[in-house]
């Protein structure tokens, strides 16, 4: 299976409340692949699961198809940010950076690339990191988890506190990786951030994944929506130029068709339209919207919509 | 930016481990090391040591009634046994109040590995402290001591204090593993020996098993200047036993086992 992250029915329950179902998905090489979820949903449980960190009650991952703790100097392999804050407040940010690169064996030369690499040189690097902002953070820990000269990355949550500079810096970054045949997982409560950087897609929800798929998959809103004036005439036109459409219970249509065939098929019988636009529903913007809405993620996870 | 390139040679979709070697311990115990050396905290208590003992020794010279080596190395042990702890302790609890446990945990997810790399950092600077006393307290008796100065020194004496101080920071170390938090594990470290010294002590039906069961009466002979009887050498090893060893295999146990996060 090679530099795939898998996560095989993976479940970690606390006490009574299971923070993560029975979740199943693969990162591949040469991919971004985005975590997506919204706060809460069990995407820092899953990552840890995948380093070992947390012990799932159930299932496994694997890296590569080894278990990341069977991994000999996994840092060498595996770049991991978990949590940028997670760092000692009173080591600068170079001395960070020296404390891991002395762990996994790679000597100070690499320390100062790395720091380059994330703009983090010269006096910042000095810095404590008590007075970096989390964006500095987030920079820092981006350079640990490429101090090994990884071929997988897992990051939780790495755009956070980054400016929309940052983001993109981070964006071309993480592209490059993948395009030389890495393979990138990466989290994040926003989908915005997600569909800039990603090729792939989970979306986590409760716990639960919710829809996986590529960008293009997920961002697709298929099909047509039409409400018109007169229904009976329109299904009538419809069914004419040999269209297929189901009623969508409030006076309007749901067709696998192009809006613009609807558009001539109406026109063309003279039936007047109230609304013609793309369908919603199987769009990614929609479900996560649902997801994040308290009320809503009942519904959603009970569902476990699959694209 | 071939900086940030995955492994070139590795066929695609590969990951090979067959050349892997796991991180050695040794470099676990530098990593150990630096790290109690480049963080203020860390720093200034190793420099409080190195001040405190020296300090001591300074004041021996001046008032002692009897300027011997062993005095002078007796001197040493108050404020090693002070500070010791609390080096022993950081050593373990700065990674749970930092969370750099969840970096360090995972460079090396051999968890055992990194606590037995501590349990050696610790020694190793407790052996430190313990050559930079003993080189001070023979300089200090040269210049200072009485004619008979080394008349009552021995091997094994300096043997019995270096287990002192070896005792004292893996202490220390211990209470860090059981807290895991450097406030509770540093009162807890001098708090509870003392309170259970004191109860074992007013509690006459308690007398026989004290020195089995407590180690300040247990330590009380390793500060004496006496050679050690073998009984209470094992006094000295039960105490250990059950102050020392215990509560790191239960500490360990507990770590092997948690949610780092
Ligand atoms: N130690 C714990 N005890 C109880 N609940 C926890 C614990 N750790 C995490 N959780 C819960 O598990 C859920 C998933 O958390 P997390 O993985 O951090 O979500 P995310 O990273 O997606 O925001 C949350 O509801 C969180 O409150
Ligand atoms: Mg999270």
């Amino acid at each position: 299976m090679g530099r795939v992250i898998t996560l095989e029915n993976v479940t970690k329950r606390y006490g009574a409340f299971t923070a993560v179902d029975d979740v199943s998905f693969t990162a591949q090489p040469g991919r971004v692949t985005g975590f997506l979820g919204p706060n809460g949903a069990g995407k820092s449980t899953s990552m840890r699961v995948m380093v070992g960190l947390t012990p799932p009650n159930g299932g496994r991952a694997t890296i590569g198809g080894h278990l990341y703790s069977q991994i000999p100097n996994p840092a060498r392999h595996v770049g991991v940010l978990l949590d940028a804050s997670a760092q000692h407040a009173g080591r600068t940010g170079r001395e960070v950076l020296r404390i891991s690169a002395d762990t996994m064996g790679v000597g100070p030369k690499r320390v100062e690339e790395m720091l380059e690499l994330v703009g983090l040189s010269g006096n910042e690097a000095k810095r404590r990191v008590r007075n970096y902002s989390l964006g500095m953070r987030q920079r820092l820990g981006i350079a640990n988890a490429f101090l090994g000269d990884p071929s997988v990355l897992i990051l939780d949550e790495p755009v956070n506190g980054l400016d929309p500079a940052g983001i993109h810096w981070m964006r071309g970054l993480l592209r490059q990786f993948a395009s030389q045949g890495g393979t990138v997982l990466l989290s994040s409560h926003l989908l915005h951030e997600v569909e800039m950087i990603a090729d792939d897609m989970i979306l986590i929800g409760r716990g639960k994944i919710v829809a996986q798929g590529t960008k293009a998959e997920l961002l697709q809103t298929r099909g047509t929506y039409v409400k018109p004036e007169d229904p009976a005439a329109l299904l009538q036109a419809l069914q004419g130029a040999g269209v297929e459409a189901i009623p969508s219970g409030d006076g309007g249509f749901r067709s696998e068709a192009e809006p613009i065939d609807i558009g001539r098929a109406a026109a063309a019988a003279g039936v007047v339209l109230i609304e013609l636009k793309p369908a919603e529903g199987a769009g990614l913007e929609e479900m996560f919207l649902q997801l994040t809405s308290d009320d809503a993620r009942e519904s959603i996870t009970a569902q476990g919509v699959q694209v | 930016m071939n900086v940030a390139t995955p492994h070139g040679s590795v066929a695609p979709g590969t990951l090979d481990l067959t050349a892997d070697k796991p991180v050695p311990f040794g470099r676990l115990v530098k990593v150990e090391l630096r790290k109690m050396l480049d963080t203020r905290a860390g720093l200034w208590l190793l420099i409080s040591i190195v001040l405190l003992t020296g300090l001591v020794l300074v004041i021996f010279l001046i008032n002692a009634d009897d300027k011997s080596f062993v005095n002078a190395m007796q001197a040493t042990a108050t404020p090693q046994g002070i500070l010791l702890p609390v080096l022993g302790i950081l050593l373990v609890t700065s990674e749970w109040s930092q969370r750099t446990a969840m970096v360090t945990f995972t460079l090396e997810p051999h968890r055992g590995k990194v606590l037995w790399s501590k349990v050696t950092a610790a020694v190793l600077l407790g052996l430190a402290a313990v050559v930079l006393a003993l080189v001070v307290a023979s300089a200090v008796t040269a210049v200072g001591g009485t004619s008979d100065a080394w008349h009552d020194a021995s091997l094994q004496l300096v043997l019995q204090y270096v287990v002192l101080q070896l005792l004292s920071v893996l202490g220390g170390l211990v209470f860090g593993l059981l807290f895991l938090n450097t406030a509770a594990a540093i009162v807890t470290s001098y708090a509870l020996p003392i309170a259970f010294s004191i109860i074992t002590s007013l509690v006459s039906s308690f007398h026989k098993v004290q020195p089995w069961v407590d180690p300040g009466t247990a330590q009380t002979p390793l500060q004496s200047g006496e050679i050690l009887s073998g009984k209470e050498w094992s006094h000295v090893i039960v105490t250990s036993l059950i102050w020392v060893v215990l509560p790191f295999a239960i500490g360990m146990w507990r770590v092997l086992r948690a949610e780092v996060k």
